[in-house]
């Protein structure tokens, strides 16, 4: 069974990194994800928004539900470790 | 020499005072640094995830070279609680005031009404860093929280 899953984790591994080939080169600025509205962040953030670093007007501005489904997530691994573990009488 | 050597599991762990003073010296600094990193987010690296897990770090090594019931001391477990729910508060509440005053929700321009002489491109760059201030808040709390109830059990007590 062990040797099983060796195999197969192996196989699958070398599957992802022939995948790898195909990826178009790091940092490429045609790449299909530099094309869609990466410019447009890149151009207009500072003027949108008054923000000279790119990277927070992307954050908390254009991607804010994300960021904040992130906060949130972070509260829920709070609650959850909260309510499983604290007993402070005990 | 051989009768002073001790295993590491095997030595007395009490206080010591090069610990307790270099880290009396280093949390006020630490704790400075996270708010500068929180408040510098707009120009430099950095933010509410940064500086929140930077300020938790401060109180956590609290815990470390004293003992948890001092970390406590200076941030009771009240607070602590209160501030996760504020942060996040703050965040979903900016939004939703955005909301409330005719915008989308999380469009920020649209607090402008709250102060006007700012603008609206400016009240987007309030609006981050309002978010930011939040997101450090239950950051910080979170982590804290979390090496509260994992280095003492749950129990709250002495801790490590």
């Amino acid at each position: 069974m062990k040797k099983r899953a060796l195999i197969s984790t192996l196989f699958t591994g070398a599957l992802l990194l022939y995948g790898t080939g195909d990826f178009p080169p790091w940092g490429d600025p045609n790449a299909p994800a530099a094309r869609h509205v990466s410019p447009l962040y890149i151009e207009r953030s500072v003027e949108d928004t008054h923000v000279p670093n790119v990277v927070t007007a992307v954050l908390a501005d254009y991607r804010g539900y994300d960021t904040m489904f992130e906060t949130i997530v972070i509260f829920c691994a709070g609650v959850v470790v909260v309510s499983a573990l604290r007993r402070p009488d005990a | 020499m051989k009768d002073h050597y001790t295993l590491p599991q095997d030595r007395p762990i009490g206080p010591s005072l090069i610990i307790e003073l270099s880290c009396r010296i280093l949390i006020p600094f630490i704790q400075l640094f996270a708010l500068y990193v929180i408040a510098h987010g707009h120009y430099s690296p950095g933010g509410g995830f940064q500086g929140g897990v930077l300020l938790g770090a401060s109180y956590i090594l609290m815990a470390i070279a004293f003992d948890q019931k001092t970390s406590m001391r200076f941030f009771p477990l009240r607070a602590n609680t209160a501030l996760a729910g504020t942060g996040v508060f703050l965040y979903t509440g900016t939004g939703l005031a955005c909301a409330l005053l005719g915008g989308l929700f999380l469009d920020y321009s649209a607090l402008e009404p709250l102060f006007p002489p700012l603008g609206p491109v400016e009240w987007r760059s309030m609006g981050i860093f309002i978010v930011e201030v939040g997101v450090g808040l239950a950051v910080m709390s979170i982590m804290v929280s979390l090496f509260w109830d994992l280095a003492s059990g749950g129990k709250m007590d002495k801790g490590l």
